[in-house]
């Protein structure tokens, strides 16, 4: 892997791809696998996007390896071969517990259907109807059904069916019960499979092979290189400035955000003036904060679960979990078999965040805020394993400004766009010739699950633009 | 190509994409998805194959052609008579 510039470089790459999270590295690697000569820059030192992980204090923390659906496995298996399939492995403890309810299941869609029945007193006939109805919407149905009026169709008045439904999917991907009903459904159908899966050896391991797997199949990488823009000429794409440098390019692949994409690197101008109204109306959905906890070598804790939905507030809602000082979060639990060659406990707690409630703070209010979140984390987690705070070696927190340093994404939104963004990112080649986005939109193609996929069918676009 | 070579081609990138495709029962005229266990992405594999074998560009609204054994051989025919 390249981090210096130029030299190594050609003067003219078939394919440029801007940004290697798991879209951009899918992009990158199946249209070299197609026979294109493929360039992919990356303006961090790290390959991975949101898709990432970090050092400190002698552990090593996932950002986004909370456990994703078992589609990963087919999908890796044809995307990125047998080595990284054969390392996913399933997460058999998801606790949920709020002032609702409290109950551990495997999350997959057997252990749903009885717990809606057995613990919820649901009737066997509705919840298999309401499953038949989710697991059968497609992206190009009807969309002017909302969530929330899903839930009341089958579930009427039950907030806390609603709740053990929605709030997985809310830490997800950002998604609240006003969206359509269609992203809803394939997104929790997605998950409703056969339960949660991680990938052992952690986030490090699975890009340390997709690397090779891209050198292998002969990807120029770069890291350390910002695209300052896409070089477009008679609304045609012709390259990239990178650096400083020109770089000619057949076809652009975009894996920045859409709105970074559009306003930044294209630049509103080159846009007709319909394109840009629709464009004006996308909505980047919000951001997240996390609190990374390590533990002393030698320290052991007790099973607690694998992934923990906790939560102290009445009942479900979005505007809660994304506030400050909201008591909702997740806790991703890091047990000695993630890594099992370098065998640890972390602990990472994930909440859903405004960009906006951090980003006007100065200094002192921010270190402030950062430290009230922290011990909010710690109290909490005091209630599943008491004791804990003496056990902690290392913490390490991240808000929305965080987000946005790392990704340069809008806003620091941690999920993509809501579900009008999808649209924008499919019909931008339409628009400008050779420029293709890929990259978490309208919140179906978002995840890591999603952002693969999604990968793999923008790498179709640009095959089949290139072969035109 | 005459059928039989088109119908070999598909069930090979078929088999390329799962290797555990049971192809003894295969009805030629009932859908692929249901008996083969394949999704939207598994089409677009085919796609993608078909364009890199055979310079073959088929339209995203022509997909549906691709539904079954006997319909890919229809709609390939034609387009493969000079491969």
């Amino acid at each position: 892997m390249n981090t210096a510039l130029k030299k190594e470089l050609l003067p003219r790459y078939d394919v440029v791809v801007i940004g290697s999270g798991l879209g951009g590295l899918t992009c990158a690697n199946r249209l070299a696998k197609a026979g294109h000569s493929v360039l992919l820059l990356e303006h961090h030192f790290q390959l991975g996007g949101l898709a990432t992980w970090f050092k400190r204090g002698g552990h090593i923390f996932d950002v986004s390896l909370h456990g994703f659906p078992y589609g990963m496995v087919k999908t890796c298996k044809k995307y990125w071969g047998k080595a990284i399939r054969d390392a996913i492995v399933p997460l058999p403890n998801i606790v949920f517990n709020n002032p609702q309810f409290k109950l551990t299941t495997t999350f997959s869609k057997e252990d749903f259907i009885r717990i809606i029945q057995e613990k919820f007193h649901i009737a066997e006939q509705t919840v298999v109807e309401f499953f038949k109805t989710v697991d059968s919407m497609n992206f190009y149905d009807d969309q002017s059904m909302t969530t929330r009026e899903l839930f009341e169709q089958f579930f009427p008045g039950r907030s806390d069916v609603h709740r053990l439904l929605m709030e997985p999917i809310t830490y997800a991907n950002g998604s609240t019960l006003d969206e359509p009903a269609i992203t809803y459904g394939i997104v929790f159908s997605n998950f409703m499979n056969k339960g949660v899966f991680t990938f052992e050896g952690g986030t490090d391991k699975l890009i340390s092979l997709m690397t090779t797997e891209l050198e292998n199949n002969g990807v120029t990488i770069v890291t350390r290189a910002l695209v300052e823009r896409v070089a477009i000429e008679q609304g045609k794409v012709k390259g990239v400035f990178v650096n400083g440098e020109f770089i000619e390019a057949g076809a652009v692949v975009s894996n920045a955000g859409i709105t970074n994409t559009v306003d930044k690197l294209a630049g509103r101008d080159q846009f007709k003036e319909s394109f840009l109204e629709q464009f004006d109306r996308v909505e980047v959905s919000n951001s997240s904060c996390q609190v990374y906890f390590g533990l002393r070598k030698g320290e052991t804790i007790a099973e607690i679960g694998d992934l923990i939905f906790s939560s102290s507030a009445p009942e479900f809602s979005a505007a809660e979990m994304r506030r400050m000082d909201t008591s909702s979060r997740t806790f991703s639990v890091y047990y000695p078999k993630t890594r099992p060659e370098h065998p640890d406990y972390t602990i990472v707690a994930s909440m859903n965040a405004d960009y906006d409630d951090w980003a006007e703070l100065d200094d002192n209010q921010y270190q402030q805020a950062k430290q009230e979140m922290i011990e909010r984390c710690i109290h909490d987690l005091e209630r599943y394993l008491p004791g804990i705070r003496e056990k902690i070696d290392t913490v390490e927190s991240a808000t929305p400004r965080t987000f946005h340093r790392y990704t340069l994404h809008t806003r620091g939104t941690s999920f993509g766009t809501k579900f009008e963004g999808l649209d924008i990112s499919r019909s931008l080649h339409k628009e400008i010739p050779g420029l293709f986005h890929v990259g978490s939109v309208g919140i179906i193609m978002s995840g890591w699950l999603g952002a693969i996929n999604y990968g793999v069918i923008v790498a179709n676009d640009v095959d089949g633009f290139l072969h035109s | 190509m005459t059928r039989d070579e088109i119908k070999d081609v598909i069930l090979e990138i078929i088999e390329e994409i799962d290797e555990e495709a049971d192809f003894d029962n295969l009805d030629a005229d009932a859908p692929l998805r249901d008996q083969l266990d394949l999704d939207s992405m598994d089409f677009l594999d085919i796609v993608m194959e078909l364009r890199k074998r055979y310079q073959l560009q088929i339209p995203e609204d022509e997909y549906p052609e691709l539904a079954t054994l006997t319909s890919c051989v229809n709609y390939l025919e034609p387009k493969l008579k000079d491969a």
